[in-house]
């Protein structure tokens, strides 16, 4: 199933204009506060009735302009997980769980299965004033996926948490995204959970979209990054555990060689994406020897962008995948960095916060 | 408790009950839809209809009786075509002493409803419309529950309102021993006959139990709503 969006909507002083597809997966859809985000998610959701255009989930119609079709917000059919969870005070957690499987359509996913999915087994019968905010959530997710929705929307679910609370979210909210069909719009402005949790990447800047795209090709985007926020930009890159060695560090291997990082906390053999921040990496004209970092990936340059002050952005392909750097324009002239040269990228293995590595 | 009071005096407090009961019954649905009315919706009238309705709290409860006599009475705007098209006389019935009661109560009734419907977030209510629910399910399965408390509170104020109710009722259906005579009215008229105070104490006895009661009553009933809810009541 994919949502189809394609509508513009003019506000007094901004102009909404966006056209795109949210497949199977998380679709993250990342841009400053007032990009327009929250206008796409409430044109969605059925809470605002766009000018022009239509939107589609799967086979539905539940917006068409031309064709006079608005489907109210109860005849939609998404699971909205909200910023504040939203749940019902006066129902328990299990009765919050099945509000929604009173006005669906049977079938979709069981309680059970929900339950067990996002850990929330002990607390079925509290009521949510027991919860933590982290718990609380939890349910407004469960929640939404019993009512048998179309899609999930998500908006900003985790910005009300703290860090804690969030790296607790993080891990439940990837296992929603590998165990369901049902495609996730997700909106957020924050960098670290799109790279962990996106498979699909839309970037939003006044009101338009300015790339979309699979996360990892957007992201290693050098035009993009100044968008995303130079601090922020990075690449993510896909590596197998391959080992958990003695001494504290796990060995990765990735399309371009092995990587050693602290202690990742994932089984051997599984599959998980390193996020990399592009301040981070070293390039090296020549493989560089009786240095402290312990990883050096052969690479190839695939594009450069000199940025207006003194930084450049580097896309590199490493194995065929891609990582983005960011250093100086004097170092790029010097290193005589061109689309093909080879170079070595160095990243420290402490560089790398557990936060940054996620479930592929 | 029969022996305790006289038949007229027992008789004044069950008519007392009995209207009460009514006047609160009827006048609910109609509360908790002027309540949301005015807490939730924005209409032209808006104002003279919130003005309407708090009049009676106002105006001098002898006016009150006297306008509910010229609307309501045998030969009253409206109460003319009551009786000439269903047979239904209210002035000086039981029946108009419920009438008077409601409409004396409602302003308190109405005002209790009102703030818990603007105590319950209406996010609540989007999130349970993006659940599937429609709005007339929300408002079942979401927002009443949430004002309960509240609608419980105007009923107990509406109800011990109605049972004092003694201006409008007096003034609209008289005073006629077991037709109209309220524990009010039945106070009062002890009270102008010499040597009527031991029944009119008897009987203010039983309105101050009456009202303790219901007070107690709603208290205990809204502290384990509030409690289930986690004291968002």
């Amino acid at each position: 199933m994919t949502l189809s969006v394609a509508i513009a909507h003019g506000f007094p002083g901004f102009a909404l204009d966006v056209v795109f597809d949210a497949p199977r997966g998380v679709t993250a859809l990342f841009g400053r506060s007032g990009s327009g985000k929250t206008t796409v998610v409430n044109a969605v959701a059925g809470l605002l009735m766009p000018d022009r255009g239509q939107i589609t989930a799967g086979g539905a119609v539940l917006f068409d302009r031309a064709a006079g079709v608005a489907l109210p917000p109860h005849r939609r059919r998404l699971g909205y997980v909200f910023q504040d969870a939203r749940l019902f005070p006066h129902l328990t957690v299990r009765q919050n769980l099945t509000y929604g499987r009173w006005f669906a359509p049977k079938g979709g996913v069981s309680l059970e299965a929900v339950v067990e999915m996002l850990g929330i087994g002990a607390l079925l019968e509290r009521y949510p004033v027991a919860l933590s905010g982290g718990e609380k959530q939890r349910v407004a997710i469960g929640r939404a996926l019993l009512s048998n929705p179309r899609l999930l929307l998500m908006d900003e679910p985790l910005a009300a948490l703290d860090e804690a609370r969030k790296a607790e979210i993080l891990p439940w909210l990837e296992r929603l995204r590998d165990g369901t069909d049902i495609p996730i719009l997700y909106v957020s402005h924050a960098m670290a959970e799109v790279a962990r949790l996106a498979t699909t990447l839309v970037v939003m800047e006044g009101g338009r979209i300015r790339a979309a795209g699979p996360v990892a090709e957007v992201l290693a985007d050098p035009g993009l990054a100044p968008v995303l926020g130079l601090r922020e930009a990075g690449s993510i890159l896909p590596a197998r555990v391959a080992a958990h060695d003695a001494d504290g560090l796990t060995r990765l291997e990735t399309a371009a060689g092995s990587v050693w990082l602290p202690q990742v906390a994932a089984a051997v053999g599984s599959v998980v994406r390193i996020r990399i921040a592009a301040q981070d990496v070293i390039l090296s004209r020549a493989r560089p020897e009786g240095l402290s970092a312990l990883n050096v990936l052969p690479a190839t340059v695939a594009a450069v962008r000199m940025g207006d002050g003194p930084g450049a952005l580097v896309r590199l392909s490493v194995g065929g995948d891609p990582l983005l750097v960011r250093i100086t324009r004097r170092s790029a002239v010097a290193l005589d960095l061109r689309d093909g040269v080879e170079v070595f990228a160095i990243v420290k293995s402490v560089s790398v916060a557990q936060a940054d590595i996620g479930v592929m | 408790m029969t022996d305790w009071l006289s038949p007229t005096e027992w008789q004044a407090v069950a008519l007392s009950l009995r209207v009460a009961f009514w006047a609160t019954v009827i006048s609910l649905p109609l509360g908790i839809w002027v309540a949301w009315l005015l807490a939730r919706k924005e209409f032209p009238g808006k104002q003279v209809l919130n003005g309407l309705v708090h009049l009676p709290l106002i105006l001098p409860p002898v006016v009150t009786g006297y306008l509910l006599l010229l609307t309501f009475g045998r030969r009253g705007y409206v109460g003319q075509y009551l009786d000439q098209w269903f047979g239904i006389v209210l002035a000086f019935r039981w029946t108009g002493a419920v009438l008077a009661a409601a409409v004396m109560a409602f302003p308190l009734m109405v005002r209790a409803i009102r703030l818990a419907f603007e105590a319950v977030d209406p996010k609540l209510e989007q999130a349970a419309g993006t659940l599937g629910a429609s709005p007339v399910w929300v408002f079942a399965t979401v927002t009443l529950p949430l004002i309960l408390p509240g609608v419980l509170a105007g009923a107990v104020l509406a109800f011990a309102k109605a049972m004092g109710e003694f201006g409008a009722t007096i003034t609209f259906v008289s005073n006629i021993p077991g037709e109209t005579q309220t524990l009010p009215s039945a106070i009062y008229a002890f009270l102008q006959v010499p040597g009527g105070d031991g029944q009119a104490f008897r009987l203010v006895i039983v309105s101050i139990a009456v009202a303790m009661g219901a007070l107690i009553a709603s208290e205990w009933i809204g502290r384990r709503v509030a409690r289930r809810i986690g004291g968002l009541g």
